[in-house]
């Protein structure tokens, strides 16, 4: 256990504190960064839809029904397409990082052209896949 | 690192793949293999799921059912939550702070993943075999 004053919460501390978020202008690369971390807690508590949805298939017709209902409702639609663009922005971050791990990408403006990809290929993915759902329907 | 016992290891070999972290690059590594199986895994659910659209308890049942699609689904969601266990160990490091805190909270998503993980596990295997 940390005593009191090593804790950075703590305002007894006289160790100083780094700038944090509220200190900087926002930016693209860090909102996209931000984002990222979002989206994957977002994917995180959709498991539980997965699962649900899973094992209502696996039990009958009355349970798949059921949640069928739920998912094809309003907030079951708006859900989807949240849980949907999710896996698209993540998984277009998830491919930034690729490119960064290999050394490319970090430096002005690359970083900045890959910060707009990633949120206009995760967006552009989405009403890619939802376009084709509807006509699939 | 020299610690005054009779070891024959090397400092260097006592800490080679540990790091400060003490279990070396085993996350960063496990993350980056999980994200590159995800990209085509991802797009095998996606595509699975959107051929499921709009199609009767029966029909879906068939379909996911089958090897193919039974397989791919068993990798995404084992690949995926595994991932995604890893990420939240990472999120919970970076914001809870107090040691008892952070233990059950490191605990917690332990029990979810693996709870999670089970349990679409089985469905995907009961929806293939009964």
């Amino acid at each position: 256990m940390a005593d009191a004053g090593t804790r950075p919460a703590d305002p007894q501390s006289r160790r100083p504190l780094s700038p944090h978020l509220q200190i900087y202008r926002p930016m693209l690369t860090m909102m996209m960064s931000i984002a990222h971390r979002i989206t994957g807690g977002a994917l995180y508590a959709g498991t539980l839809l997965l699962a649900w949805w899973l094992i209502a298939a696996s039990t009958d017709a009355a349970a798949f029904a059921k949640a069928n209902w739920f998912l094809s409702s309003i907030l079951g639609r708006l859900i989807l397409f949240g849980f949907t663009w999710s896996l698209f922005h993540h998984l277009m971050g998830g491919l930034r990082h690729f490119l960064w791990d290999a050394g490319r990408g970090m430096e002005h403006p690359e970083r900045e052209y890959l910060a707009q990809a990633t949120w206009i290929g995760g967006l552009a993915l989405t009403l890619a896949v939802w376009a084709a759902a509807y006509a699939m329907r | 690192m020299n610690d005054g016992s009779s070891s024959m290891r090397t400092p260097l070999s006592k800490v080679r793949h540990l790091g400060s972290a003490h279990s070396g690059t085993q996350h960063a590594w496990q993350m980056r293999a999980t994200s590159i199986a995800l990209v085509p895994l991802t797009i095998g659910f996606v595509w699975l799921v959107l051929t499921l659209i709009g199609k009767d308890y029966n029909s879906v049942r068939a379909a996911l059912g089958g090897p193919m699609a039974s397989i791919v689904m068993l990798l995404f969601l084992l690949t995926g939550i595994w991932h995604m266990k890893l990420g939240m160990q990472t999120i919970i490091e970076d914001y809870v702070h107090g040691e008892h805190a952070k233990t059950a909270a490191l605990l917690v998503n332990a029990f979810f993943c693996y709870g999670i993980g089970l349990a679409c596990v089985y469905a995907v295997l009961r929806i293939s075999f009964v």
